[in-house]
């Protein structure tokens, strides 16, 4: 699988003919994507059609893909789970891996960023499901990442937690200009989030369209609905 | 017996009466529990010393504790205990550092690369089935019956242990936190440094807890073959002039020996592994 840390400045990330299967069954075939600076793209699909092998294959984790992937030199992957390293504080998580100046400074500035701004010194099972996945979020932002891989990150997390996980992303967005990838099955946050969704369907993207509503989103938008059920319909439900 | 300290045993090990004792009987009044499992101890202990003061045990089958400790006093007084005391603790301390090293080093190596599980694992699989004790006439064919002979044994007793620790240790490491790990760009002595290591070391310490259990085993059994110092020898000398007393008295310091390194293991280890108060709180 070829490889490069620069792409065009038009693009933070562009990959061709992304091929994986794992014995006879084929998960990706050919998958072409790119993403433009600071644009948030939500990848949909059912349950084992391969989002989330995608996102591995992008994020650098799976060396027996084939195709291409040209990633910007920063890049951060928040995934479902926290996987924050319980023997370390919440400090050396967020910390972890960083170089240069002031790193604590930087890691402390990213923990008030996502509302955690007390807990540096707590480890990290001293903390509720949503508070963990802060800290995760605070570790991939203290990288200043120019695109930001989301693998479900809210999907283990309680309704309402979800809800102020969403508006926390919406406000970092914001303020960082990131671009993202964010795989989910919940096409609700799919289309409060993104500017973009992408369908996967027997290893392909089927569908590639924008989100043409204007921000701040509710689900009550005008629009809102009739994207709503032309996405569950594309991924198979019909309301 | 090398049988003993496996990695089936963790559970058993790791599972002391405070730790059991503390959740779900913490309505109990904790001091008054204590006190309770203090008496039959003290009932015992009574029981012998008034036996061997009345007579009932004659004094060189079993003396009384009293006599004992008196005697453990006096040689403590001439500096005999002491003498034996350092010659047992260096053949365990050098015994141990060359076993658990070695297992150490093999353990990581079978743990960590494929190649390595591929060529080190079956031959220590199937020596483990070995009991090392019963190694000992082969042994002083091979090493003679002077200081390297207990060594060996020592160093034999703690290897199978550590090893397996070790082994488990690293292959029970999540992979995704390795995998979170790499996302956050830490190369391969970086993960070793920051995830496999500290992830391993909960088992790592109980693989040395179960050797340093196995080395005292050796070295009673080693220090019984032509030993001319250590507290083994102390005891076969006195078992020559019917010193019962001194028997005994190798017996508690072997007893105590024991007891007061796996006491201190455990306070580092609580306090390397702070983080898991944490995880047991939640």
């Amino acid at each position: 699988m070829a490889t490069r840390t620069e792409g065009d400045l038009s693009t933070v990330l562009t990959a061709g003919g992304v091929r994986r299967s794992f014995g006879a069954a084929v998960v990706l075939d050919g998958v072409d994507l790119t993403i433009a600076p600071g644009e948030v793209v939500a990848l949909l699909g059912g349950s084992g059609s391969g989002k989330s092998t995608l996102l591995r294959i992008l994020a650098g984790l799976d060396p027996d893909a084939t195709g291409t992937v040209f990633r910007p030199p920063h890049q951060a992957v928040v995934f479902q789970e926290h996987r924050l390293l319980p023997w370390k504080r919440v400090i050396d998580n967020v910390s972890l891996g960083l170089t240069g100046p002031d790193v604590r400074a930087r890691a402390r500035a990213a923990l008030a960023e996502v509302g955690l701004p007390d807990r540096d010194n707590a480890w990290p099972a001293e903390l509720s499901g949503g508070q963990a996945q802060r800290v995760a979020v605070a570790r991939a932002l203290v990288r200043e990442p120019e695109l930001l891989l989301l693998d479900e990150p809210f999907g283990a997390l309680d309704a309402l937690t979800r809800l102020r996980m969403q508006q926390l992303f919406i406000r970092l967005r914001e303020q960082h200009g990131f671009a993202a990838l964010l795989v989910t099955h919940d096409v609700d946050e799919a289309l409060l989030l993104a500017d973009r969704t992408l369908v996967l369907e027997g290893g392909r993207l089927v569908e590639d369209a924008p989100v043409p509503l204007t921000h701040p989103r509710t689900p009550d938008d005008l629009g809102f609905g009739g994207l709503r059920r032309h996405l569950l319909e594309r991924l198979g439900v019909t309301a | 017996m090398t049988a003993a300290p496996r990695t089936a045993a963790p559970a058993a090990v790791r599972t002391t009466p405070a730790e059991t004792a503390a959740p779900g009987r913490a309505a109990r009044p904790r001091s008054g529990r204590r006190v309770l499992r203090l008496v039959s101890p003290v009932v015992l202990l009574a029981a012998w010393e008034s036996a061997a003061r009345t007579g009932l045990l004659p004094p060189e089958k079993l003396p009384a504790p009293s006599e004992v400790l008196q005697t453990g006093w006096r040689l403590a007084g001439d500096g005999t205990l002491a003498l034996h005391l350092l010659d047992s603790l260096q053949r365990a301390a050098i015994g141990l550092a060359l076993g658990g090293g070695l297992a150490l080093l093999l353990g990581a190596l079978a743990g960590l690369l494929r190649v390595g599980d591929d060529l080190v694992d079956p031959p220590v699989q199937m020596a483990r089935m070995l009991p090392h004790l019963g190694l000992v006439p082969l042994l002083i064919i091979w090493v003679g019956i002077g200081e390297e002979l207990k060594i060996t044994l020592v160093a034999l007793g703690s290897f199978f242990p550590i090893y397996f620790n070790t082994y488990a240790g690293i292959r029970d490491i999540d992979e995704r936190l390795v995998e979170a790990a790499r996302t956050c760009g830490l190369g391969h002595l970086a993960r070793l440094r920051h995830v496999v290591l500290p992830g391993a070391l909960p088992s790592l310490f109980l693989g040395l807890r179960l050797a340093i259990g196995a080395a005292w085993l050796s070295l009673v059994v080693g220090e019984q073959v032509n030993a001319q110092t250590g507290i083994g020898f102390l005891m076969m000398e006195a078992r020559e002039f019917a010193q019962t007393d001194v028997v005994l008295l190798g017996l508690l310091v072997y007893a105590l020996l024991g007891l007061l390194s796996d006491l201190l293991l455990r306070i580092a280890e609580r306090r390397t592994l702070s983080w898991r108060r944490g995880l047991k709180a939640t």
